[in-house]
């Protein structure tokens, strides 16, 4: 069918404009932009809004209820719960972004050079993905900390490995698609040599794509973080992380069910914020999402 | 070659059609004030370039707009009032006194379907042919939109057939029930011209043999100069000329469509290696975020003047001797007095 | 010809079983225009991107300026890229969306180092100007424009390098008519006042008549005719050329309603699987039995137009398509 409506050809109106109008109708995605923002604002001034040090324990006050001392109230070793969730903000943060920086690193340059050049290039690294992805996360995780030790750093490491197989694929399937457009001929037919198509077009046009990837690899961290504290692997006692705090909370589900109750909450406030996020962004940034 | 013009009534009649879609804080008007006739068997077509408003028009006669589209004016088919009809109303009237076809027909016809399962659909739901009947009746559609070997292309499916026989197959679709109307936008836009010829032949064929009326919407002036019996020139959403075709190329009475039968380039005039320019129209399209009381066209016309400016131009007879009904209409201060010099 | 910026030698493209371009051979002349009509699944695309080495050719040579450039890596390609460019059918996706008229038209003066530091943006103003636009149109992106803007675009970014061939691919198929009159204009006044050589490829019979000096008309993959302009349109000599002459219509009603049509037979043959003997002879109202079997050569007759079919005689007497005496 023909396209009904127009749009006046002599619009003055930015792309970005638009899609940040377009972005801020999406109710969904408003709130979870928000409430992500507010994760990121507490991860860097995690020391500034903490009442108390996180990992001071305060033996005459363990295991108090939420109350006007200790707002989420305290835990087993009367450690402020407010103040170990902001720190534990901080460490999920810390992973989410370091974890996605790191599969972009080496998921972006593999997944442009897979898409372009084709042929061997694509099918070697079309090979290691599916190897990457034949290897459990848990057992990467595992086997790295049993190699390294148990940290945060590590646990950064295993589950920035394990998002690098879904960086290759968007990063790939996005340059197949833009290889053929007229504009990357023309900067062929320009003189450009393959850095200049890839680093000055195809890349540059694959960033909404990328984006996307990006708010959607971040919650997955958060819970791969939260997942790997919670079975020893990540951060360590007496560091604070919400899956150490889910973890020391098991034992006192009944006493003290606020152990378990608050960190749980920030775990699923920043994953949905995140992927509501993504989604909204998806709609807005992609062109095709926009004709659906 | 158009029927004996009698006093007939009109079966598709257009009054004061307009149609405005609101995007966020703005509204774009698409289409302003629209009016034409459309007689049994007469193909009326509707030119323009992109944005003219020209297939908002026939989307609007169809009630297919979206509902961010305000329409007001009257669209009458045989009698009966369809702007503002139920939408249940109007699903009865498209494609049994209405039909359409667009330019992409693949896009159109459903791709896991036989050829002859999405004919005799529309055969059964309409008229209530059973099985075997709405095969017999799909197979003699298709011989008359010309389609060679009917009964083996009715097995196929879409992808089966080339771009000029799919839309020789959605043409049968349409006017499976025999519809007063058939409704034909940019139909060979997609096409070679080889293949263009013979989609054209078809639509000649139907209006001679089942008095189809035809509107013709296109910005071919080649297609239209092969087809029309009329021609409804639009321009930034209004209707700026109507003649009978010979009369629109002879002596068009409108600068707008002088400018576009200037600048369409007509084989012949350049061999021998006489490299004359083209004319051109100067400015741009305006855009339609207004319709202000003013010639739109203005801003673009050598020959405007302050009235041009300030007063929107109506659409009337370009002979002040000629009545209300007449044949050639302007909408152009100066339509009157244009002298009858062709630009060509 | 002399002189010649392109020569293309017996050319071929198959995409695996797909014989899209099948042993094509056009020169064009310094200065000269070449227009390449045909239909969709002609091929004529494809001749266009091989010979600006967009797409890599299976057979045949590709020679620019007397240099082979058949089968030169892309690496050794690139500084010979000032001396070609060309122009995409679509403007919206020839330019990239994320980039300035300024960058877009830029890139190939920083890639060739034809300019540097302010007289990049120099260049670029002055480019503007000659395609019709204004300075301030550089800081705009491509979705600000208008089609025609853009395709002024597109011909700027090919000129910024001075090239000496212009491959044009269907520039104005895309555009409203007004607007395409502009383009044409624009593109004729060009190449009068720089002299480059250009391959125009089209299926606008019209259009290629106004800029062309000489036409090669394609059909499945070959050439099956090849004359100057005028004596094309005056005089088509192969059954095809007259059957697509005779089908697009005249924008003019009374002169269209005495032409008459040479309708053609059945459908455009799979290039998978083209047919035996004279390609076109599936379509072709007066095909013979020799035409069934035995593939006919391009000749070149007296005056130097270029036919291949066997029912034009060696006198350059060709058959009238529109009367078959061959019922078909």
């Amino acid at each position: 069918m023909t396209t009904a409506v127009r749009v006046p050809r002599t619009s003055r109106m930015s792309v970005g404009g638009a899609k940040l109008r377009a972005l801020r109708r999406n109710r969904l995605a408003l709130t979870g932009g928000v409430i992500a923002a507010v994760f990121v604002i507490v991860a860097l001034c995690a020391p500034l809004i903490a009442p108390y040090d996180p990992a001071q324990p305060d033996f005459n006050n363990a295991l108090a209820g939420p109350g006007w001392a200790h707002w989420l109230g305290t835990d087993d070793l009367g450690r402020d719960q407010l103040s170990r969730v902001v720190f534990g903000a901080r460490a999920s943060m810390q992973v989410g972004v370091l974890a996605v920086l790191l599969a972009f690193l080496v998921g972006v340059p593999l997944g442009l050079a897979a898409g372009y050049y084709g042929k061997l290039t694509d099918g070697a690294v079309s090979r290691l993905t599916d190897t990457m992805l034949a290897f459990p996360f848990l057992v990467l995780a595992v086997g790295l900390a049993a190699i390294l030790g148990p940290s945060l750093t590590n646990a950064t490491i295993a589950i920035g490995i394990s998002q690098i197989p879904a960086v290759i694929r968007i990063t790939r399937a996005e340059t197949l698609r833009l290889k053929h457009a007229d504009y990357v001929a023309a900067a062929v037919a320009n003189g450009g040599g393959d850095g200049t198509v890839l680093f000055g077009h195809i890349l540059p046009n694959a960033t909404s794509a990328l984006i996307v990837q990006a708010t959607v690899g971040v919650p997955a961290a958060i819970i791969g973080e939260a997942l790997l504290s919670f079975l020893g692997l990540g951060v360590q006692p007496p560091d604070a992380s919400l899956g150490v705090m889910l973890a020391s909370a098991q034992s006192f589900l009944a006493p003290a069910p606020w152990m378990a109750v608050f960190p749980g909450l920030a775990i699923v406030a920043a994953t949905l914020a995140f992927n509501l996020l993504g989604d909204g962004l998806r709609d807005v940034l992609d062109p095709r999402g926009a004709t659906r | 070659m158009s029927p004996d013009p009698v006093r007939e009534e009109p079966v598709l009649s257009v009054r004061d059609l307009s149609v405005s879609f609101r995007s966020g804080e703005r509204t774009v008007h698409a289409v302003d004030h629209v009016s034409y006739d459309l007689k049994r068997g007469e193909v009326l077509a509707v030119v323009g370039e992109s944005g003219c408003g020209k297939s908002v028009t026939s989307m609007a006669v169809m009630g297919l707009l979206p509902p961010t589209a305000t329409i007001t004016g009257s669209v009458r088919l045989g009698g009966r009032e369809l702007a503002g009809a139920p939408d249940k109303e109007l699903q009865k009237v498209r494609g049994n006194d209405i039909a359409m076809i667009f330019q992409e027909p693949m896009t159109s016809l459903n791709p896991v379907l036989t050829i002859g399962r999405q004919i005799g659909e529309v055969l059964r739901r309409h008229q209530g042919l059973n099985r075997k009947q709405a095969r017999e009746k799909s197979v003699e559609l298709l011989t008359l939109v010309g389609i060679p070997a009917p009964r083996q292309r009715i097995e196929e499916y879409p992808h089966q057939l080339s771009g000029g026989m799919r839309q020789r197959v959605m043409i049968a679709i349409a006017v499976a029930c025999d519809p007063a109307v058939l409704i034909a936008d940019e139909p060979t836009t997609a096409l070679d011209v080889t293949v263009q010829a013979g989609i054209l032949e078809v639509l000649q064929s139907l209006r001679e043999r089942l008095g189809t009326a035809i509107v013709l919407i296109t910005h071919d002036l080649g297609v239209v100069a092969d087809s029309a019996d009329r021609v409804l020139v639009m321009y930034a959403g209004r209707a700026v000329e109507q003649a009978p075709v010979d009369e629109l190329f002879a002596a068009p009475r409108h600068p707008y469509t002088r400018g576009l039968l200037g600048a369409v380039l007509k084989p012949g005039a350049h061999a021998g290696g006489t490299k004359r320019r083209l004319p051109e129209i100067p400015g741009l399209v305006p855009s339609l975020t207004e319709q202000p009381d003013a010639c739109t066209f203005a801003p673009r016309c050598t020959l405007a003047d302050e009235q041009c400016t300030t007063r929107r131009p109506g659409f009337r007879a370009v002979e002040l001797t000629a009545g209300a009904d007449a044949r050639h209409k302007a909408a152009c201060w100066h339509a009157n007095t244009m002298t009858k010099e062709v630009v060509r | 010809m002399t002189d010649p910026v392109l020569e293309l030698g017996e050319l071929t493209r198959h995409f695996g079983p797909v014989r899209a371009v099948d042993g094509v051979s056009i020169t064009v002349g310094r200065g000269e225009v070449v227009g390449l009509v045909g239909e969709s699944g002609s091929g004529k695309s494809t001749v266009g991107r091989c010979a600006v080495r967009l797409d890599e050719p299976t057979g045949g040579t590709v020679r620019i300026n007397g240099t082979d450039v058949t089968r030169m890596s892309r690496r050794a390609l690139r500084p010979l890229r000032k001396d070609f460019h060309l122009v995409f059918q679509d403007p919206s996706s020839s330019l990239d969306p994320r980039m300035t008229i300024g960058q877009i038209i830029a890139e190939p003066i920083k890639l060739h180092g034809l300019a540097k530091g302010d007289a990049v943006r120099a260049r670029v103003e002055e480019l503007l100007g000659q395609v019709g636009l204004r300075p301030e149109h550089a800081d705009r992106h491509p979705h600000e424009l208008s089609g025609g803007q853009r395709q002024r675009i597109s011909i700027a970014r090919a000129l910024s390098v001075d090239p000496d061939l212009l491959v044009a691919d269907e520039p104005t198929s895309a555009l409203d008519v007004s607007v395409q009159a502009s383009v044409l204009n624009l593109l004729a006044d060009l190449q009068r006042d720089r002299g480059f050589g250009c391959l125009f490829i089209t299926h606008d019979l019209a259009a290629v008549e106004f800029l062309a000096d000489r036409i090669a008309v394609m059909y499945l993959g070959q050439i099956v005719e090849q004359a100057p302009t005028a004596e094309l349109f005056a005089d088509p000599k192969h059954p095809y050329t007259q059957a697509l002459l005779s089908a697009a219509p005249v924008p003019d009603p009374v002169t269209q309603r005495t032409r008459e049509r040479i309708v053609l037979n059945g459908e455009l043959p799979s290039p998978l699987d083209p047919p035996a003997g004279c390609r076109f002879h599936t379509r072709c109202p007066l095909a013979v039995d020799r035409c069934r079997t035995e593939v006919p050569e391009l000749r070149t007759l007296d005056g130097g137009r270029q036919v291949s079919c066997h029912l034009v005689a060696e006198d350059g007497t060709a058959p009238d398509a529109s009367s078959p005496v061959h019922a078909n």
